[in-house]
């Protein structure tokens, strides 16, 4: 089931570094030396908070940076080091107070028990404003800093063959099971398990307490949690997915996401994209469940759109070559752009995660420029309609999995 | 000339899933939202106190193979909620327990210096060992751990951490947009680490923090825990806080740093104390007791009790007299997921003890558990409570006191606005925060402030 089409767009945007663009700290008004102070982080959040943004993704990887898929590139001409998302989000929430915080975690090397957690208490201290955002790693470097399974190295090249396919998979089923597994915990409490019963000296009905029993492949989990439910009750999954031949990335945003990040780069494609993670979401047997797919565009605004193409053609000379990315990049004015989501929202997208090609320049042209566009059409809400991310999402807070309905 | 005053730490436990914790009383709030937590922080640091200390446990514990409902249940992700307060406070330390079982250097290496760097500077660890498969089977490995083994994976946990942190130097990052050099060093947090536990390799990713480590804290009794308390960390975390035990500790423990090249100001120790205070010494002790009633429900002595017979022990009536059998001493399996049950060594002479005392004072069960159990460390008028935490940390039996309060949130308030007042005019108890790092308020080195391999006293 798919948002309509009639209704307005959502945004969000997706915070790097100094932005998507190699070169983006270099730019002048970039804060190279403030990547990992609490000061620079929240001065974006709150910037895209003014821009009633429904919520900021933060990237996040358990290794440095690197400009190849695979492997580390040793490079010292681009940012390189970072800060743990979910802590970056817990550090702004108490600072903001409407817009959604959606942290990467990376489902190959870490605890389902643990995220599960991290991410309600995100909830708990946003007061409702969590999600998470759910990635694989199948780069071998990155096992190696854990040393608890092996990734065989492979080349870029080596993308489609049988081996880094059937490693795709694994990877994509796993992190399958890993947002079951944290999906469970958050149930684990129902909501009204606390009672403070003074008569029988009970803290809670250990009865509302669920232990999950996940047993899979990759882990087992017992639970309960250790946290309550948090105020969402499951805050938002959401997964960026390519199509592959494998079509793995699209199962795992079809069995267990609220939202999936895909990068059409028109309105063509945009169609047979959604149609293609529509029917993964039918085999999952969630047909009738809301899914929100958003666009994902690089951006490059300005008021003049031959300033957008200097001011990346002035980045590019830099690096020394064209920037590519996987999704399409945009440079043009805030009412071109404003166009162009229109049109991939017809096609079936209901919304959009834009990527500043440097977050000091394009994510106040985000907020300032294409979101007043956007007003102006009718396109973009006016003011905070709601209190939680799910609530801005349209989504309902989920009834618990193991509280038992009365018919 | 006379020995100069000792300036005393303090510190703020946040009220734990354990009976000290009295969640009937109609003060107390929420024990997990945030609102609950930033009121705790914010009282804290008024006090000018050195750091919040938040405790965890990885698995709810569980008796007669049911999960425990009688104490507090349930609390935040350590990490999480410590670096949401960072937002909420300016220069109070912040010490997560971490578990070094049941995670990977790695990881925790980059939420430690993640949680410096987006604090100031104000990140301290416990680090704690576990080995039992209860906490295991919430786990991708389980338990896999032999319990002999806990330690020696602590310690090279630790030391792998450390090796993370020092990967990174300082000045790696020059970002300069003209030149286009961002990193001074394409091998900035190069490691390689081949050990028993861990065998790992490649470059970290978060660089140095502002405290270029975390404050390590460290909070095992045994003789293992001592050795390794002396040998790697900052700060203990004791469980002795009255004068004759506490001596008796501090003497141990800071003599064991020689042995380690460590001088005695380089390792903090930290007792656990709870309190309890009234205009006069008289009411607080009349308060004290109806605390520890209630702390003690009749349901909660019963169960304390089936700790040491190891038995369920749910037929017997709290306020009548204690069972005639003996403890089960087969496999402690009554209780799983708490430290607690490993206290009593000798169930039979306890039981024994518990049954001549109760007899001799015609103490129900109820009566003998809250007796038997653990008496508020320091109880009285602020006058009283100041004199007597001053004249522990003056006489070596504690650098400072990591205070329990009951009562979530506003269970530190009054400690706050009456004691503290009352150090500071002593002379023993900061008036302002000095610096602006963890390490600063306790009066640690910064590591970078010695030679690598060499200790400096400071």
């Amino acid at each position: 089931m798919s948002p309509s089409s009639s209704s307005p767009l959502h945004l969000a945007v997706a915070l790097d570094g100094a932005g998507w663009h190699p070169a983006a700290w270099r730019d002048p008004v970039a804060r190279p030396r403030e990547l990992l102070t609490a000061a620079y982080w929240s001065d974006l959040v709150a910037e895209a908070e003014r821009g009633l943004l429904d919520f900021v993704t933060i990237e996040d990887a358990l290794g440095l940076q690197s400009s190849h898929v695979t492997e580390p590139d040793r490079r010292t001409d681009q940012v390189r080091g970072r800060l743990d998302a979910v802590l970056i989000a817990a550090r702004v929430a108490p600072l903001t107070s409407h817009i959604g915080l959606v942290p990467t975690v990376v489902a190959t090397h870490t605890e389902p028990f643990h995220i599960s957690k991290a991410i309600a208490t995100l909830d708990y201290v946003s007061t409702g404003r969590a999600g998470v955002r759910v990635q694989v790693s199948a780069r071998a470097s990155e096992a190696a800093h854990f040393g608890r399974r092996t990734v065989p190295p492979f080349r870029f090249e080596d993308l489609e063959s049988p081996s880094v396919r059937e490693l795709g998979v694994e990877l994509f089923d796993e992190a399958a099971d890993y947002v079951e597994v944290v999906r469970r915990l958050w149930d684990s409490w129902e909501d009204d398990a606390e009672i403070r019963d003074e008569t029988t000296g009970r803290f809670i009905d250990r009865d509302k307490l669920h232990y999950i029993d996940f047993e899979g492949r990759h882990f087992s989990v017992k639970g309960p949690s250790i946290t309550p439910r948090p105020p969402q009750g499951q805050p938002l999954v959401t997964a960026l997915a390519h199509e592959t031949g494998t079509g793995a990335p699209f199962r795992l945003v079809g069995r267990s996401a609220d939202l999936g990040y895909v990068t059409p780069h028109d309105a063509e494609q945009a169609r047979a994209v959604v149609a293609a993670v529509r029917v993964a979401q039918d085999a999952a047997g969630r047909a009738t469940e809301p899914l929100h797919l958003f666009g994902d565009l690089v951006v490059f605004l300005d008021d003049d759109a031959a300033v957008a193409v200097a001011r990346r053609e002035r980045l590019d000379s830099l690096t020394g070559h064209p920037y590519t990315s996987d999704a399409r990049i945009f440079t043009g004015t805030p009412v071109q752009l404003a166009d162009l989501l229109q049109n991939l929202g017809q096609a079936g997208l209901s919304g959009f995660r834009l990527r500043p090609a440097v977050i000091g320049h394009d994510l106040p042209a985000i907020t300032r420029g294409l979101v007043p566009e956007l007003q102006r059409r009718g396109a973009f809400r006016e003011s905070y309609e709601a209190d939680t991310l799910r609530g801005l999402l349209g989504l309902a807070r989920p009834a618990n999995r193991y509280a038992a309905t009365t018919v | 000339m006379s020995k100069p005053l000792k300036q005393i730490h303090l510190a703020a436990h946040f009220p734990g899933v354990n009976n000290t914790t009295v969640w009937s009383d109609p003060k107390a709030g929420s024990h997990i939202e945030f609102r609950s937590f930033a009121h705790f922080a914010r009282t804290a640091e008024r006090a000018k106190f050195d750091f919040l200390f938040l405790a965890e446990g990885l698995r709810l514990r569980e008796q007669g193979g049911k999960i425990y409902d009688l104490d507090v249940v349930g609390r935040p992700d350590t990490f999480t909620i410590l670096t949401a307060l960072a937002a909420v406070t300016e220069h109070l330390g912040l010490t997560g327990t971490i578990n070094s079982t049941f995670n990977e250097p790695y990881e925790v290496a980059r939420q430690f210096a993640s949680l410096d760097h987006l604090s100031g500077g104000r990140a301290a660890w416990n680090v704690v060992t576990s080995w039992d498969a209860f906490t295991g089977e919430n786990f991708r490995r389980g338990g896999f751990l032999p319990q002999e083994e806990r330690y020696s994976r602590a310690r090279e946990f630790l030391t792998t951490a450390h090796e993370l942190f020092d990967s990174w130097h300082g000045d790696e990052i020059v970002a300069d947009q003209e030149s286009g050099t961002f990193l001074r060093d394409a091998k900035a947090g190069a490691f390689v680490h081949k050990g028993q536990h861990f065998d790992i390799e490649g470059q970290f990713n978060v660089p140095r923090s502002p405290q270029g480590r975390p404050v390590v804290f460290q909070a095992g009794d045994s003789d293992e825990g001592r050795e390794f308390a002396a040998s790697h960390a900052d700060a203990i975390f004791s469980r002795y806080s009255t004068l004759a035990e506490g001596q008796a500790f501090y003497t141990d423990v800071k003599g064991r740093l020689a042995r380690h090249g460590r001088s005695r100001d380089q390792l903090l120790i930290l007792p656990a104390a709870t309190f309890v205070l009234a205009d006069t010494d008289a009411e607080a002790q009349e308060r004290a007791r109806e605390v520890r009633r209630q702390q003690v429900s009749g349901a909660t002595a019963i169960k304390h009790l089936e700790f040491v017979w190891n038995r369920d022990l749910s037929a017997y009536d709290p306020d009548g007299p204690l069972p005639d059998i003996d403890p089960d001493l087969g496999e402690h399996t009554i209780a799983r997921g708490r430290a607690q049950v490993r206290m009593y060594r000798d169930p039979l002479a306890t039981a024994r003890e518990w049954r001549e005392r109760a007899a001799a004072n015609n103490w129900s069960i109820r009566d003998l558990v809250i007796e038997t159990g653990n008496r508020q460390s320091f109880v009285g008028s602020p006058a009283t409570v100041a004199e007597t935490i001053d004249s522990f940390v003056q006489a070596d039996a504690a650098d400072g006191f990591i205070l329990v309060p009951h009562i979530t949130p506003g269970g530190l308030d009054g400690f706050a606005d009456t004691v503290v007042p009352l150090l500071q005019e002593r002379g023993v108890f900061r008036t302002e925060y000095e610096g602006t790092t963890l390490r600063d308020h306790l009066g640690l080195a910064h590591p970078d402030a010695s030679a690598p391999g060499e200790r400096v006293a400071s």
